[in-house]
Formats: structure tokens, sequence, C-alpha cells
């Protein structure tokens, strides 16, 4: 936990505007033309914004050079949105490095340094085959123990759902189910990478890819881009009327391995990470309307549930047999579609489930609009959880 | 030039597997085992550590069976990887042989072997492997 993390609601920072670039199989454009695209709606949906004349410094997520043998992302993407020459910074953690640009977003502003900058995620991976994803995505858990042991990624979150099921009785259905869900939910998102409801039956019965992870239990390979424009809370009526304020944000570290774990049933470092940002909003898991949360497997999703307190550990399964995190739930979870629907370019996800939650808060999510939210939440997992970050958002 | 051979280093640790055996990092200071090999204990922050020989017999705590695979593994799919955690304490991920996936049982007794040394290299990013095996 940090120092000072009691502030009891009080804003940190406040999002005036957020873009997202359509999420999906994007031939023909790389990662500063998708970020540009993001950039581009951010812009356009906060008119009173002046860019060239506002936005004082970027800090942008994307997990991996590798994809398009293209460092330096941060000046790249930055010169593609005319911003020249204003500071950038490329920050990475995985599957949680916009999450944590968000995070390097707050410290900007609060710090006094800056009134306004601007926050994004990208990540362009569908040009590369399913195998080089594969081994680029691995990168994010443990090279020496683990990768060389033969073990890949979906391999390690199957080991958590081996002993999630083993401990607590979670069944292969109850995982099928958060795919049926966001799936759901993706259908209504015209963002979102796979626009098309999936049946229990077709989920259950998809190939394995590592058992008890089945091909419908896997988030997708996915392009896109996310942004979002932040400033000190109370500059925010001057760029809008209805800003969304961060009102609590926690990180927190875990093992890069999961093996070295005790607990293998629980992320730890996304379970401290809501508890700072839940102690810093002055809010308790109950308050929550609306929740994106890491669902890049079925049983992560299912994880976060009982890591945030929606339910109590080893509750997760039953939580959302019952519907209760359906749109129309005690708390919505991933009305976007998720990891799982809309897609997971990595870098870009932590940013682009704030934008799903600013939507949510500004009641401009269409058809997959909770009625009257007031409190949001992201929960972004970097890797295996050795990264957790959690903000919560409360609408201004 | 590489380290000496009692630098509590991930390199060293497969240099004693390269040999057969399976070396865990002990603190002077506090007692505490640590696997993976790191240079300070995270218990007591002594830099003071020695490689120990461990048991190599542990029992299942979790498992899965690979069905898509890196390119170096493709041959072997399905194949069932576990995490073992280990008398002495510390948990290792390895490759489970000699036994058909259905037969896995959580906390069933496994215990560490080693691949042979002949084709690969002992430094970074290539070691020889262990792998786990039935008691």
């Amino acid at each position: 936990m940090g120092d000072h993390t009691v502030m009891n609601g009080k804003p940190l920072a406040s999002i005036i505007s957020v873009g997202m670039s359509k999420f999906g199989k994007r031939d023909g454009v790389c990662a500063r033309e998708l970020f540009t695209e993001a950039a581009i709606e951010a812009f356009e949906s906060c008119p009173i914004l002046n860019p060239k004349k506002d936005v004082k410094a970027l800090f942008v997520g994307q997990m991996g050079e590798s994809f398009e043998h293209q460092g330096h992302t941060g000046p790249t993407v930055l010169d593609w949105v005319g911003l020249l020459p204003i500071p950038a910074m490329r920050t990475e953690s995985a599957c949680s490095s916009s999450a944590v640009a968000i995070r390097a977003g707050i410290f900007a502003v609060m710090s006094g340094l800056y009134d306004v900058v601007m926050v994004g995620g990208v990540e362009k991976m569908t040009h590369r085959t399913t195998p080089e994803v594969t081994e680029y995505l691995a990168m994010a858990c443990d090279y020496p123990f683990e990768q060389w042991q033969g073990v890949t990624f979906p391999g390690l979150f199957a080991m958590v759902a081996t002993a999630h099921m083993h401990k607590y009785g979670t069944t292969e259905k109850q995982m099928a189910l958060v795919a049926v869900k966001n799936h759901h939910n993706g259908a209504m998102n015209p963002k979102a990478h796979m626009q098309k409801e999936i049946t229990l039956e077709q989920a259950l019965s998809s190939r394995v890819v590592a058992w008890p992870l089945k091909l419908y239990d896997c988030s997708l390979i996915t392009d896109g881009a996310s942004c979002m424009i932040l400033t000190k809370p109370e500059l925010a009526k001057k760029f809008t009327d209805t800003p969304v304020h961060i009102i609590g944000s926690g990180q927190a570290s875990d093992t890069i391995g999961l093996y070295e774990r005790e607990v293998l049933t629980s992320l730890a470092a996304g379970r401290l990470a809501g508890e700072e940002a839940f102690k810093m909003a002055g809010i308790t898991p109950s308050d929550v309307d609306v929740a994106e949360v890491h669902d890049c497997f079925t049983i992560a999703e299912i994880v976060a549930y009982e890591d945030l307190g929606f339910c109590k550990p080893g509750e997760g399964g039953r939580l959302v047999e019952e519907g209760a995190t359906n749109i129309d739930g005690k708390v919505a979870v991933n009305t976007s579609g998720g990891l799982k629907a809309k897609g997971h370019p990595v870098g870009a996800t932590g940013v682009a489930q704030a934008c799903e939650v600013y939507l949510q808060l500004t009641e401009q999510a269409g058809r997959r609009q909770v009625k009257s939210a007031e409190i949001g939440l992201t929960h972004n997992i970097g890797g295996l959880g050795a990264t957790g970050v959690v903000n919560v958002y409360k609408r201004g | 030039m590489s380290e000496p051979a009692n630098t509590i280093c991930v390199e060293n640790f497969y240099k004693f597997v390269s040999e057969g055996k399976l070396m865990g990092a002990k603190c002077n200071k506090c007692g505490a085992l640590h696997l993976p090999p790191k240079p300070i204990c995270a218990n007591c922050f002594s830099t003071d550590l020695k490689w120990v020989p461990m048991s190599p017999r542990g029992k299942l705590v979790t498992y899965t069976v690979i069905h898509v695979a890196p390119k170096q593994f493709e041959a072997m799919v399905p194949y069932p990887v576990g995490i073992v955690k280990l008398d002495d304490g510390p948990q290792l991920l390895g490759r489970i042989r000699d036994i058909e996936p259905e037969e896995l049982k959580i906390g069933m007794k496994l215990s560490v072997d080693f691949e042979k040394p002949s084709t690969a290299q002992t430094q970074w990013p290539t070691w020889p492997r262990y792998y786990f095996k039935p008691t």
C-alpha cells in the first residue's frame, strides 16, 4: 500500500474524453495508425480541447516490440498524432501496460507538473502467426523456470483453473458461462472484435488448448488502440459537462513465476491493488455498479470476482451462474465484451477498460448501458498476476 | 567469463541440473531455503546464501495438459505440466513424464529427474531440463 492511500473519495484525476480504434483483425494498418484512430476520436469527442495547446505529455502502454519489430513507441505514436515535441513515454507491464500508463498519468497531473495529459495503449498482433504470438505473449511469464520447461501462457492459467476446481468445485461449465456472457455483451459493442453470441454447448465443445481451458475460454488475439485525456479534477468542467473522476487507484506486484506461490486460486496482486483502490475511494465492493475485469481466460474473471470482493473466495463460479454479473445483475462485469469478445490487444487493454467505464458512467454505452451507473471499476492483470492494477471511477 | 560455481544465479542452478543435481539456495542467516535461487534472502534480507542439495521428492499441487504448444514442444502434445511442492518446501514447475494425463491427481507423489544433457547447452537461453515422474 502507498503511504498516503486514504483520500476518502477525493478525485485524483479526471477523464474528459476517451477514444478507441475499432478492435479486430486490422489488416493494412500498423500500431501508430491504430493509435491515431483512437486519438482522433478522443480529440473529436472533446471540441473544447485544443490538443496542440493543452496536451502536455503522453503516456502510452505497449507490451511487445517483437510484434512489429518496432521499439520507442512513445515518440512514434506522438509524432503520428501531431503532438511533437511534448514528452512521450512508453509503459510496459505485459497485459497491464496501459493500466500502468493511467497511473503514470494520474501521477503526472497530481504532481502539479501538467494540467492535461494523454494516456493510451496500443498493440498490433494479428499479422503474426499464432505460434509467434504465443511465443511473444509467453514473455510475460518467467523464462528460465516456466517457458523453458514447456508451459504456455494458457497452460499457466489452466493450472490456476485446475487448482480452483480442486479446491472449490468450480466447473468447466461455470467457466464457459463467463464466455457466453461476455460474447453476449460484445455482440452489443460496435467496437468489439467478435460481435456474435455463442452457446454454452459451443464453448464446452471447443477444442482443448490447455486442459481444462478450451478455445472459448481464451481471449482473442486482436489489433487495437485506446486513448483518454486526463486532467486535474478542478479543471475538468472547463472541458466537459460530463467528466468521470478517478477516485481510487491501486497497484501491486507478485512473483514473475506462478510456481513460486503458495496460493494458486487467487492473484494476490489484483486483490491487493483492489484493496488499495477501494480504501482510497472510500467505497466497498458492493458500491460498484459496473466493472471491467481481466478475463484473459474465463477462470481469470472468476478469480477476479473473488479477489475484488464481489463474492467470497470459491463462490465466483456460482456468481456468474446466478447471472449476478450480467448487465442487469448486482454488478455488471465486462459489459464491453471483455478481453474475451471485445478482444485483447494487450497494450491497449488497460485504457480500453477505462474507456468502457467512461462510456457507462456518461450514459453513452448504447444497448449495453447499465442503468444509472455511478461507480465503475477496472481490474487489469499483467502476465500471471505479477502486476495487478485496479482503478475506481465516479460519475462527475 | 562465467560466474564462480558458488554464485547464487540461474545459470549455476542449471549447471547443477546438467550434473543431475537439484540444488537450492539456503540463507546462512535465517535458514530459509529458496528456489528459484535469488541473491537476496526475501525472508531476512541477508545476501549470505549457499547452495544445498534438495530432496527430489514432492507432491503435485496443480497441473494442466498442454494441447497447443510452442514450436519446440509441438511433437510432444498433448503433454502434462505441473507444479510440485518439494518435500523441502519450495515449488517447481516442469513436464510430467511416464504417466497418462488421466492418471494425474492433485496430491500424488512425484519426483524430479533429469534429461540427458548431451544436446543442451548450459547457457542462457538453453539448458538441460529437469522433469517429474511418478515416484
